[in-house]
């Protein structure tokens, strides 16, 4: 598979000599077969940390000793199993998508179907875990940051559920354009606090929610929604979402009897992503695919590709790649998925781009919403945006692995999993939109031109 | 951090440390040493330098320039928006050794650049260091980096002779009190309040805890900051710590008063300085 990322002459996946950090590891890995799974933290190679205000250094490690407490309490464990099972809706269905397939070269395709899950996609399995834990250090109160407002939403649902009080910090442009997602938050019993500070986007409302956290560490928990962030949020935001990858790694094996030859799923912190790679991240024939948001084209510097673009920095407490100019200055990122919209990346991915074990490319809006359109129309699912990316990446990977077979290979005996991650409902004023489908006059273009997503 | 030289840390003599040596001065002088924050282009550069100059005029002993920055996590409304507007009026990073050099070569001030981290590591850590003694700093005041992550710093400001003032708060734990004393020179800043930067009418009981077990991990210079706007609470504060932080006053007296704000704001914080009146 690595010919294949070669093929593409891509500049983004792989170490580039100029930033690379840790060139070494490279080879280690390679050579050897260390296991790269429950990588526990803080470090992933160069990456990761804790770039932290003393003030909160307290606090990340309570949550870190309640957390492995937590892990080695089969009482935890037995907790997070019934809700994943009787409340999330766990575990998640393995779907052939025949028809899709088509548009893949023929290989065979399978969704992870993490959309059918309650709240519509994987944001659940974290924050459900999570308002465990904060129960169990005696916070009273949940905070959290959203862009689209899925974190935000799932964050109130958990919270709901568990009797915690929740703040959710989102900027206040989106708050305009997603005014149903935070009347839903509203409705679930949360409170929703505009951020007009910086840029008025996701990173700041992370940095409002962080200066929260700070003032009101006694009684709070900080939910964060990724698998970013200041040591041990990207391991253990992972940990709860490792049932992804653990489930589809058994479900095909049990649906064709081999593992694939390629994983699929988009990238924007990258918890989706990290949570299926890590199921296969110790099977080295399987290729794993991040796919980021590359907007307008990565050539316009209107885009999300933080790992194919970006340079090591820190940001919002991990090192990582990262969004910024010559001075370090975080820049805005662009994406029509709010979701995928943020100029950071979760440590562990930085790691896997570095040593070669995953390879990570963008796809533009345009690649996003006509693998949107398909799937839809081939397989009867409407996919989130944030989705998409992933499924035109697996388009691509399809196609290059039936261009490449080997001699007596046909294109069916090769498997692409991919990450399901959301479900559309969310997006379809936007779709809608986007392909042209409403009436001048609808009240509903009134809102899609606004960006709404429903 | 294990495997650092052991430094004379904020536990030693003030050989070398600019940072040290002016609170010393105050020490000698009876009274606390007042510190001023100002952030680095707000309006602009020139006034900065202008600003800086006029709050070592008037009686600061020690000036902090910040760099603005686009994440300023620490940092409450009345700096975010001065650190905005900067930015949007186009300062760069390496306009902070314009500002150092400005005020140095004009005070006998020691100036600290309190940042952000990504901007120092963007430049390069050493480089950084390597300029900021080029252009007369005493050393940096780090918000977000803890001196676990700090080991290039560490090594950078052994090699430049630049004073590395770490954090503490509240919420420190013993062992990590300890280190950190351990890994700063110049001096400690003791965050008085869980929080972030802004005037507040009282920093609380919190405060002194904090300085007591700075002092008692062995660091001869404690500083408090957040939340000090008057020579009243310069007063109460001066009292039991080595010096006193005032940052978001100041930045709120520059723009609704210009220089001329600052050094009449500067005049009356120093009155609060004096032990014997504490």
């Amino acid at each position: 598979m690595t010919d294949t990322q070669q093929d593409t002459g891509h500049e983004g996946t792989g170490v580039r000599a100029e930033d690379a950090i840790d060139a070494g590891t490279a080879e280690a890995f390679l050579s050897h077969d260390e296991s790269l799974r429950h990588a526990p933290g803080p470090y992933f190679g160069a990456y990761g940390g804790r770039w932290m205000p003393e003030s909160l250094i307290a606090a990340l490690d309570e949550l870190q000793d309640t957390f492995d407490t937590a892990k080695a309490d089969p009482g935890f464990t037995a907790q997070v199993a019934e809700l994943n099972r009787n409340y999330a809706g766990r575990p998640s269905l393995l779907t052939e998508a025949q028809r899709f397939a088509e548009h893949c070269g023929g290989v065979r395709v399978f969704l992870k179907r993490e959309d059918l899950n309650h709240t519509g996609s994987h944001k659940i399995n974290n924050v459900l875990g999570q308002a465990l834990l904060a129960k169990r250090m005696g916070k009273t109160r949940v905070i959290a940051e959203t862009g689209a407002g899925q974190h935000g939403v799932a964050s109130a649902t958990a919270a709901a559920l568990l009797g915690l009080e929740c703040v959710v910090y989102m900027g206040a442009e989106d708050t305009r354009r997603q005014a149903l997602n935070v009347a839903r938050m509203q409705l679930l019993g949360a409170t929703v606090i505009p951020v007009t500070n910086g840029s008025q986007t996701l990173k700041d409302a992370i940095n409002e929610a962080l200066r929260d956290w700070v003032a009101n560490v006694e009684t709070t928990h900080y939910l964060l929604g990724t698998a970013a962030g200041a040591h041990p949020f990207p391991s253990m935001v992972r940990y709860f979402h490792e049932v992804i990858g653990d489930e589809a790694r058994e479900q095909i094996l049990e649906q064709t009897g081999k593992l694939p030859d390629a994983v699929c799923a988009c990238v924007g912190g990258g918890s989706n992503a990290i949570g299926m790679f890590h199921g296969f991240l110790d099977d080295r024939d399987v290729a794993l695919y991040g796919f980021e948001a590359g907007g307008d084209g990565v050539e316009t510097g209107r885009h999300a590709a933080t790992i194919t673009l970006g340079r090591p920095g820190v940001l919002h407490g991990a090192r990582s790649y990262l969004m910024q100019d010559d001075d370090g200055q975080t820049m805005e990122s662009h994406s029509i998925s709010a979701g995928l919209d943020y100029p950071g990346v979760g440590p562990e991915h930085a790691y896997l781009a570095d040593i070669g074990r995953a390879h990570y490319e963008p796809i533009t809006d345009a690649e996003a919403m006509d693998a949107f359109k398909i799937l839809s129309q081939t397989e009867g699912i409407i996919p989130a945006i944030e989705t998409a990316h992933a499924l035109a990446g697996a388009i691509k990977v399809g196609q290059r692995l039936a261009a490449d077979l080997g001699p007596g290979e046909k294109a069916s005996d090769k498997i692409v999993v991919i990450n399901l991650s959301g479900r559309g409902d969310k997006d379809v004023a936007t779709a809608a939109e986007y392909f042209d489908l409403l009436p001048d006059d609808s009240a509903e273009q009134e809102i899609a031109q606004e960006g709404e997503q429903l | 951090m294990t495997t650092h030289p052991a430094t004379t840390a904020s536990t030693g003599p003030a050989t070398g440390s600019k940072a040290a040596a002016a609170i010393e001065k105050a020490r000698s002088e009876g009274r606390a040493a007042l510190i001023g924050y100002l952030p680095a282009g707000f309006p602009d550069v020139q006034t900065t330098i202008d600003a800086g100059i006029a709050m070592a005029e008037n009686g600061v002993d020690l000036i902090e320039i910040g760099i603005p920055y686009s994440d300023p996590v620490m940092d409450g409304h009345v700096i975010q928006e001065a650190t905005v507007e900067a930015l949007d009026k186009g300062f760069t990073v390496p306009r902070i050794f314009d500002v150092v050099e400005g005020i140095t070569s004009a005070t006998n001030a020691a100036v600290l650049v309190m940042t952000y981290w990504n901007p120092v590591m963007r430049m390069g850590v050493r480089a950084f260091a390597e300029r900021l003694a080029a252009a007369g700093g005493a050393g940096l005041i780090t918000p977000d980096l803890v001196p676990d992550e700090a080991s290039e710093w560490l090594a950078a400001s052994d090699e430049f002779g630049l004073d590395r003032v770490f954090l503490v708060a509240p919420s420190t734990s013993p062992q990590r009190m300890q280190a950190t004393v351990d890994a700063s020179r110049g001096f400690v800043y003791a965050v008085s309040v869980m929080g972030v930067t802004g005037a507040r009418t009282s920093v609380g009981a919190a405060a002194r805890a904090v300085v007591d077990a700075a002092h008692a991990a062995g660091a001869e210079r404690v500083c408090v900051g957040l939340g000090v706007s008057s020579s009243a609470q310069v007063r109460e504060i001066g009292a039991y710590s080595d010096g006193v932080i005032v940052g978001t006053a100041l930045v709120a007296a520059l723009r609704d008063g210009g220089v001329d704000g600052v050094a009449e704001l500067t005049r009356e914080l120093s009155t609060g300085t004096g032990k014997a009146t504490a």
